[in-house]
């Protein structure tokens, strides 16, 4: 018998998004029980690590408007956002931005007392409103703090959550494990989000934490939920080597320069007007142009890679602004960025795709939402303008928030019903599939297998061949006998939590290869050097990914309010 | 414990990166030494030694998860950002409570480096402990804005507190913390008496009383004003020495007692003070 554990709200994640959704759901009826469930600790969440900004329109008497942040968006996502959805984000994010202010969030002031902000990629205005370079550790710590006003939200530190339960594709709950006893239960609420954000740890070298792995996107693909637009994966041109590391936008928003081994700054080359600070999938294909073109330099691991210059700006700008990289710089790659300019190189940093919602968080299952990067509301189309993902998390956390507390406390949400079987087949999928696994091959040996396979063959630039032979490789790794776990006790078993996450990565990482195959165009970060034009007329859609022993495809209309797509020029 | 103190106090002496540069081209692997134990089982503690090679930029967090990929998968060890943001990966390292991925192995100038839990901290098992208590003080302080205008309601009214950048820098210092727990298991105090806040919910309690937003009062909190409360504290200073993100929890504890003596939160003294303890701490 697995003990059940019962709530109104089922928040899975304690990021950005998890805990505005908290936040907002406790304030949306005080009456009813959130649950935040993630399998870190509090304030752990790779939130805490997003540096550059929170674009916002705070500024229209000087000249900004809301008007040029929706086309800015817009141009950024190469015309694939959802142009209402681009829209709502815009509208909702100043009001984010205040109320952050209220709840304590230190943002950098101008020195009349008021929140500054800075420029940053692909944006007309400078409007990425920041506090020093550090915005996303600290809007988790406003957050996190604020939550803690509210005794109606209960925080479940390290459990995973490990599948969906449902009854006629009505959410129910989760299957979870509490890592400290290693006890497995059901998490029970007629109203959940998945906020579990990205899945960038399917790539080697990568921004993201360890622990940004696609075990909540997966969770909703079993469950027959679509994933959207999962080819597009945003390379960050500042990735510092070997570790891949960020240096935030706001290093070249602050004035940074990007240059090649002939001490050339190339950008003038790809994109005459905006530099360094074109969307980020142009600025990282140039820089591959330019190793390609035997340009770069060599770093010492063997990588190839460019150099970002900060020395020009001084010492004093760069304490005040960017001491966050100064510090990861001199750490990490042992330079101070005050005195050298440092070896950086394209890294994989953010996931346009998601699960498939709508404008208000939905998903496909009935009382189940998603926001943030776990989620796809198709507000960044095919390539994310800097600062503008927390400014998604903010106001669909709130937004999703509000949705299911209101479910929550309508009747419709009334009786929660799992049938035994369901929980019986979950056990044997995990304790009888993976726990008491056996096998020859070393999970962690096929997990550094399958990122550099992504590595390799689903990077900046994407071929046929290359994504064909990616599949196959991908194929070769999970038919091997790498499900097993070694680590036989109960407690706090990060062996096999592990190998769930693996198990859930060869899945994505299928769904990523077989979207960019299907799409047979370049349109932001997917660039195909056998397509290399967008092609409106047959690919101005979304791609879907449904579960299947291989991922069914199918397509969705984009939504177009008011601007034809046009070419994108910077 | 007071061992631990000295061995806090040498390290914010000499240049890490000089030394690490120098270090680096003697060793290619070095012994991991790990502590093992798993408390629900009644296992009875004791170390597994690693050999792991290394490179110049190696992390011990890196070379941790090298032992847990190819030799020991059931190693007991929390980690996630492995960029000093997030706070999971606080241990005893060499003695020292660090973070394991702010720790370059060529810093510790060692070919044995020993990697131990955290003390002050129940322990689950291995490397992991339990932060339960720890996450309780944090918010027995009320940390979070005091204001009944904090919530916005009318969403057309949209505006800033006003707050000067030198308004900030009030309580910026304070508001580094990533909510590790190193400063905690370093504190003397906490040792002795589990009831007593810690370095890191005081420092918090100052973060929030110190922000212009606030117009709350924490000093006549029980957790606070108590005898297992700020009063405890005397001042090791341990706890901002290992601080990796350069949170001063003394300096803020200090201060605060500085409002409950009366200061108001305003007051020039405050500033007075601040420069006074500086003083006190570095000589």
């Amino acid at each position: 018998m697995v003990d059940s554990i019962s709530q109104d709200v089922l928040i899975i994640g304690s990021g950005l998004a998890g805990l505005r959704a908290a936040i907002s759901s406790a304030a949306t009826n005080e009456k009813l029980e959130i649950a935040v469930v993630s399998k870190v600790q509090v304030m752990r969440s790779h939130s805490v690590s997003a540096e550059g900004g929170t674009a916002a329109v705070l500024f229209e008497e000087e000249g900004d408007n809301q008007e040029s942040h929706i086309y800015d968006t817009i141009k950024g996502s190469d015309f694939l956002a959802d142009q209402d959805v681009a829209e709502r984000l815009v509208h909702d994010t100043p009001y984010e931005i205040y109320q952050l202010d209220h709840w304590g969030m230190p943002w950098s002031r101008r020195n009349d007392g008021r929140i500054d902000q800075r420029n940053f990629g692909g944006y007309s205005f400078p409007r990425a409103t920041y506090a020093q370079d550090k915005v996303g550790f600290y809007e988790m710590q406003t957050l996190y703090d604020t939550s803690l006003r509210f005794d109606n939200i209960r925080f479940y530190n390290e459990w995973f959550c490990t599948s969906i339960l449902s009854d006629e594709n009505s959410f129910q709950g989760v299957t979870a494990i509490e890592m400290k006893t290693g006890n497995f239960f059901k998490l029970l609420a007629p109203a959940g989000i998945i906020c579990t954000g990205g899945a960038g740890r399917i790539y080697s070298f990568s921004t993201y934490a360890y622990s940004s792995t696609p075990d909540g996107l997966d969770m909703a693909y079993r469950a027959g939920i679509g994933l959207k637009d999962m080819e597009f994966v945003q390379f960050h041109p500042t990735g510092i080597l070997p570790s891949g590391i960020l240096i935030t936008e706001g290093a070249r928003g602050e004035g940074g320069y990007l240059v090649n081994s002939e001490g050339e700054r190339f950008m003038k080359k790809y994109a005459p007007e905006k530099l360094e600070l074109a969307s980020r999938d142009i600025v990282s294909r140039a820089m591959i142009r330019e190793i390609q073109q035997g340009r770069g330099f060599k770093h010492e691991s063997g990588a190839d890679c460019l150099k970002l210059d900060l020395t020009h700006l001084g010492a004093d700008r760069i304490k005040e602004r960017l001491a966050g990289i100064r510090d990861i710089g001199i750490k990490f790659s042992g330079v101070d960025v005050i005195d050298d300019p440092i070896e950086i190189t394209p890294v994989c940093h953010y996931m346009m795709g998601g699960i498939h919602t709508n404008i208000e968080g939905a998903s496909e299952m009935r009382g189940l939402w998603a926001a943030g990067e776990a989620a796809c509301n198709s507000v960044h189309g095919a390539n994310r303008l800097g600062a503008n993902s927390t400014s998604e998390c903010l106001v669909w956390g709130r937004i999703t928030g509000e949705n299911a507390a209101r479910y929550a406390s309508s009747s419709k949400a009334a009786s929660v019903a799992v049938s035994p079987q369901q929980v019986l087949e979950e056990e044997k999928r995990i304790y009888d599939g993976i726990f008491r696994g056996s096998g020859e091959v070393n999970p962690y040996q096929l997990r550094r297998d399958l990122t550099d396979i992504m590595d390799a063959k689903a990077h900046v630039f994407r071929d046929e061949e290359g994504l064909q032979e990616g599949l196959r490789k991908v194929m070769a790794l999970k038919s091997s006998s790498w499900k097993h776990v070694d680590d036989k006790a109960k407690e706090y078993n990060t062996n096999f939590i592990n190998v769930m996450e693996i198990d859930s990565m060869l899945r994505i990482a299928d769904i990523v290869l077989m979207g960019a195959l299907s799409r047979q165009e370049s349109r932001g970060a997917h660039a195909r050097t056998d397509y290399p034009r967008r092609d409106d007329v047959n690919f101005l859609k979304h791609t879907l990914a449904y579960y299947g022993m291989q991922p069914k495809l199918a397509w969705h209309p984009v939504t177009i309010t008011r601007y034809a797509p046009t070419e994108r020029k910077y | 414990m007071s061992g631990i103190i000295k061995k806090i106090s040498m390290l914010r002496t000499g240049s890490k990166l000089e030394r690490s540069k120098k270090s680096l081209r003697a060793r290619s692997s070095i012994v991991l030494r790990v502590y093992r134990a798993n408390k629900a089982i009644g296992d009875s503690a004791h170390y597994d030694t690693f050999d792991v090679p290394i490179q110049r930029w190696t992390t011990v967090l890196d070379a941790l998860l090298y032992a847990k990929s190819y030799k020991d998968t059931s190693i007991g060890i929390r980690y996630s950002c492995r960029m000093a943001s997030c706070g999971s990966c606080g241990m005893k390292i060499n003695g020292i409570p660090r973070l394991a991925c702010y720790t370059n192995v060529s810093e510790l100038e060692s070919g044995v480096i020993s990697c131990e839990p955290l003390t002050n901290f129940p322990l689950i098992r291995d490397l992991v402990t339990d932060f339960h208590q720890f996450f309780s003080h944090h918010k027995s302080v009320r940390p979070y804005i005091i204001n009944q205008n904090a919530d916005l309601r009318d969403r057309k009214e949209l505006s800033e507190f006003i707050q000067s950048p030198r308004e900030v820098d009030e309580y910026l210092q304070s508001s580094y913390c990533i909510k590790c727990g190193l400063c905690y298991s370093a504190c003397p105090t906490v040792a002795t008496d589990t009831k007593f806040p810690g370095p890191q919910a005081l420092a918090q309690a100052y973060r929030y009383s110190a922000d212009t937003r606030d117009t709350g009062s924490r000093e006549d909190m029980k957790t606070i004003d108590d005898k297992h409360g700020i009063w405890r504290c005397h001042f090791a200073g341990s706890c901002s020495s290992v601080c990796p993100k350069g949170v001063d929890p003394a300096l803020g504890i200090q201060l605060l007692r500085g409002h409950m003596m009366s200061f108001s939160k305003h007051n020039k003294k405050i500033a007075e003070l601040k420069h006074h303890s500086h003083g006190n701490q570095t000589t």
